[in-house]
């Protein structure tokens, strides 16, 4: 949410509020999980949708010389499709429709966070590590399927003295083990300790008008301006680095160098 | 001492890794500068790299902002 809307205020801020979820229509427990539909699933409905729209009309009247929206489409598709020529070769290409939806998701739930009394769904813990828990299962997963049980040479470093090897092989599975921790707490953390930024930060400058100290408050309004810049850029970059790690875990996965 | 001030001074503790995280950020922005200015064609060829490296460094600092956090909303 951006930093200046729901501030009452500079005694009256709450800059957690913002990362409430609140039930929009009331539905029953089953099996003990509560099923509401909240403004959570309302954002990521959305995210899809808009997503998906994206890629629809960007599809639907394809050119020789695109239009607005083909270029778009056509912009998101090479980005994603070099990411992965790039950092797994070819053979990654496969992947392609399962990284691609996870760049265009995380992109649009970081991007539609940004808009004033939106909800941010990658400020979560749990949505940002189902994500990385279900990266980290498919990567296990083909590096299994490829190698059978040759993929635990993964965590055997070559070159290096036999004496050293127990410490390392612990460390080396350890430091696997943390991946899918690493790759959520990274962009849960950013998007949540960039929103609580944003609202202390904007909660100043209401505050200070509310106070009658309007000309003070330009200075700090423009910066204000200029931070939320850097979070639609942040914005973009986590979605992009949790994309490209998704990658580099996959290189290893399939080709096994280290 | 109370436990409750225990958790805030912890939490404040727990701020130090910005210091890590800060002097992370400021040697890969430093040096991909100097590199850049050395050979500038080469530059935007790395400049994903870069971005790699400042997204795996702030990381860690908001790890000590996570530490922070449960000291103060879940212990």
């Amino acid at each position: 949410m951006a930093g200046k809307s729901g501030a009452e205020g500079g005694a009256g801020i709450d800059p957690m509020h913002q990362f409430e979820v609140q039930p929009i229509i009331e539905l029953p427990t089953v099996a003990g999980i509560d099923t509401s539909f909240t403004n959570s699933s309302l954002w990521m409905a959305l995210a899809v949708g808009l997503a998906s729209l994206l890629m629809i009309t960007a599809s639907r009247r394809t050119a020789i010389v695109p239009g607005r929206m083909q270029l778009m489409g056509e912009m998101a598709y090479s980005f994603v499709a070099n990411m992965i020529k790039e950092n797994v070769g070819t053979e990654g290409m496969k992947y392609f429709p399962f990284i691609f939806s996870l760049f265009m998701f995380i992109l649009f739930c970081n991007m539609l966070g940004m808009l004033p009394y939106s909800f941010t769904v990658t400020s979560h813990l749990i949505v940002t590590f189902a994500l990385a828990a279900t990266v980290f299962l498919l990567i296990t997963g083909v590096g299994f399927a490829r190698h059978g049980i040759g993929f635990l040479k993964l965590f055997v470093p070559s070159g290096i003295p036999v004496v050293l090897l127990p410490l390392l092989v612990v460390i080396e599975v350890i430091s696997y083990l943390t991946r899918p921790v690493s790759l959520s707490v990274r962009l849960f953390g950013n998007m949540m300790a960039g929103h609580t930024m944003l609202k202390i930060f904007g909660g100043f400058v209401v505050g200070l008008g509310s106070a009658g100290l309007v000309p003070l408050a330009i200075a700090p309004f423009a910066l204000m301006v200029a931070f939320t810049g850097l979070e639609l850029l942040i914005a973009g970059l986590q979605a992009y680095v949790f994309t490209i790690l998704t990658c580099i875990y996959l290189n290893e996965a399939i080709h096994m160098d280290h | 001492m109370e436990a409750e001030a225990a958790k805030y001074i912890g939490a404040g503790i727990a701020c130090i890794a910005l210091a890590g995280a800060g002097m992370a950020i400021g040697t890969i922005f430093g040096n991909f500068l100097a590199g850049a200015l050395r050979n500038p064609s080469a530059a935007q060829s790395q400049f994903p790299n870069l971005l790699l490296g400042f997204a795996l460094a702030e990381a860690t600092g908001l790890f000590g902002l996570i530490i922070a956090l449960i000291l103060l909303f879940v212990v």
